[in-house]
């Protein structure tokens, strides 16, 4: 582990911790199991470091209040869990198109509906992907640790101040509410949006003649320039149909995607000379490890591949490890959502499985150790 | 076109794409001329819309302009004054925006009281999408969704924002555009929440349908079923009913969300400097 100081701290509040650290300043939420305490911490928080918590009265408003503030120049958060994100998806989708910074995070519970408020899931995948209508950008980050829930929020709001695009960090119950020793960094890059180089009269707020991300400039700074959710074009005004509004969305589509490489987020065990691989995200890293080590000591050659980020999803990583496996085993707590980009990205170079669990507990490592070796060949 | 126009409007984006006849550009004018009155810092300054006929407004006006997503332009704004307390914050909302989709935006923002200052652009009914009844049309009237008469009751707008918190409540409407001007000044100097309910003809989508006549006759109807407000305080609620009742409506000031808010964190770092955190 790296330098630090060595604490034991609750995912939520790592989370939370992490936020401030990354320099968000503004918070806005509404309080929904299991992330309220990332709310609550913040609302401790905040004001200590000049920051602003606010609690708004439903999670539509939540977001909105977080775009507001990231347009007038400070870095913004907003946390929520399942039905809280399905209300976030109007917003999420303007904070795309407008191209606004800003960081949800969903702490995943069982759904659809309220369904069990209090237990873990990782049925919002295609949710974060998919969630808002039209085509959009997605970036999510996918925490299997405490530690990892500290590094990846200061990466999300790094990667989203430095594409201009919202991002999301999709916890579950277990990482969310899990209490367990962190290392709090001395030193963390942080980074900052892609500020204008021109005087307020010249400044056109979708200029993308340098970089594919386009400076921003916050309100109040004197640049008086118009945002909107309407296609628009590079002055930030409404576009009508045609070329450059389709322009338009495959740039902030692909702002992202060109990135994936540089995004990803891929952690392996004992995978050089694996037959079974388990590809694994969130809370079921954690089985998963365990029951390929157990794997591993009854002589099947397994192991683990961990996704760190989900969104955009690594591809390449995943295509090399089906060339070189005879199955994979994909555990999630959902009716299977991953395994699906995980069997696209394979190309039928090998097995692909997935196991599923939506009774709102964990895998446990005999169940997972039962799955590989019903794969393995 | 008049000192105040070529000041304040982004000329390259006009002509404006509302109807022949409608409303909103006067009571755009009436922003525009009680921002003017009032002498605030236009680069501190921001405009805040959703979604609508009145919420084409922001693009036009030559200061940071946010047109949002329907019915959220209150929590925008909310965002931007909490985080920025130095910038004034100024709404236009339609009826539609601020009272259907919008309500519950609307009276939490009344409650918070962040210092917000919304014109609400009254024309009673859905114009950008053609007609449909709003939650002020008037019980009978005709709209495309209620074509045997509108079957809902309307809010008293006014009464509802001042029920839930708002500092400042006033009404006005297209024809007395003088009063209207004087009304937004007194909204924008006002520190706390602020709503201005603003009656806009719309002949296109609402008069035709309900045969009240031209542009011009709706102004006139205006005018002849405004009660202003002290008038009105003399007269009992069966001789009010159907007409405008227009004026400052409520005037009470109270604690201001982001100044209380800048308490909360002075004493948080007071506490953190002393360790008793």
């Amino acid at each position: 582990m790296s330098e630090g100081k060595v604490v034991l701290l609750q995912g939520n509040e790592a989370c939370a911790e992490a936020a401030i650290r990354a320099g968000v300043r503004f918070f806005a939420g509404y309080p929904i199991t299991p992330s309220t305490e990332i709310a609550e911490t913040l609302a401790l928080r905040l004001p200590q470091v000049g920051g602003k918590f606010v609690q708004m009265e439903d999670e539509i408003a939540s977001m909105a209040a977080v775009i507001g503030a990231s347009l007038a120049g400070v870095k913004s958060m907003t946390a929520t869990s399942g039905p809280g994100f399905s209300l976030k998806q109007e917003n999420l989708g303007y904070a795309a198109l407008a191209e606004v910074p800003c960081v949800v995070v969903n702490v995943q519970r069982v759904g659809p509906s309220t369904g069990l408020p209090t237990c873990p899931a990782q049925g919002d995948v295609m949710q974060a992907r998919w969630g808002t209508h039209g085509d959009h950008p997605t970036v999510v980050y996918c925490p299997s640790s405490v530690q990892e829930a500290y590094h990846f929020t200061i990466d999300a709001v790094n990667a989203s101040e430095t594409l201009r695009t919202p991002t999301i960090l999709l916890m579950d119950e277990v990482i969310g509410h899990m209490r367990e020793k962190m290392v709090i960094p001395e030193k963390v890059t942080i980074l900052e949006r892609p500020g204008p180089d021109v005087e307020p009269g010249e400044y056109r707020p979708y200029d993308v003649s340098r970089s594919d991300v386009p400076p921003m400039a916050a309100f109040g700074a004197g640049y008086r320039f118009h945002v909107t959710g309407l296609y628009h074009g590079e002055d930030g005004f409404p576009i009508d149909r045609g070329p450059k509004a389709a322009q338009l969305l495959a740039r902030v589509c692909q702002k992202v995607e060109r990135r994936r490489a540089q995004l990803a987020s891929v952690w392996s065990e004992s995978c050089d000379d694996c037959e079974v691989a388990v590809v694994a995200y969130g809370s079921p890293v954690r089985v998963a490890l365990r029951a390929v080590r157990m794997a591993r000591a009854q002589g099947i050659k397994a192991g683990l591949v961990k996704l760190g980020i989900l969104w955009p999803f690594p591809e390449e990583a995943i295509r090399d490890l089906a060339g070189r496996v005879k199955a994979i085993l994909v555990p999630e707590m959902n009716l299977g959502q991953i395994v699906i980009e995980v069997d696209r990205a394979s190309k039928g170079q090998c097995r692909v499985e997935g196991l599923s669990r939506v009774d709102g507990e964990l895998f446990t490592p005999p169940e997972v150790l039962e799955a590989v070796r019903r794969v393995a060949p | 076109m008049s000192a105040i126009a070529e000041k304040y409007l982004r000329q390259r984006l006009l002509p404006h794409i509302w109807c022949p006849g409608c409303g909103h550009g006067i009571l755009l004018g009436a922003i525009l001329r009680a921002i003017e009155k009032v002498g605030i810092d236009r680069d501190k300054t921001v405009m805040v819309s959703g979604i609508g006929c009145s919420s084409r407004a922001t693009g036009y006006m030559d200061f940071d302009t946010l047109h949002t997503t329907h019915g959220r332009a209150l929590a925008f704004a909310t965002g931007i004054k909490i985080a920025r307390p130095d910038l004034k914050v100024v709404v236009v909302t339609g009826d539609g925006d601020a009272a259907a989709i919008g309500g519950n935006h609307l009276i939490h923002a009344c409650r918070r009281n962040v210092d917000i200052t919304t014109v609400c652009f009254n024309n009673n009914v859905y114009g950008m999408t053609s007609g449909q009844h709003s939650p002020l049309t008037p019980f009978g009237h005709m709209a495309t969704t209620a074509p045997y008469g509108n079957v809902d009751h309307p809010f008293d707008l006014c009464d509802l924002v001042a029920a839930a918190g708002a500092t400042f409540v006033a009404r006005g409407t297209a024809y007395h555009v003088t009063q209207l001007v004087d009304l937004i000044a007194l909204a924008l100097e006002n520190k706390g929440f602020s709503f201005v309910e603003a009656y806009s003809q719309c002949p296109t989508y609402y008069g035709r349908r309900n045969k009240l006549g031209s542009a011009v006759d709706m102004l006139e109807w205006y005018k002849k079923n405004s009660v202003p407000v002290k008038a009105a305080a003399t007269k009992d609620p069966q001789e009010l009913k159907g007409k405008i009742v227009t004026g400052v409506l409520k005037k009470a000031p109270r604690e201001e969300f982001t100044e209380e808010y800048q308490r909360v964190i002075d004493t948080a770092m007071a506490r953190l400097k002393g360790g008793r955190s």
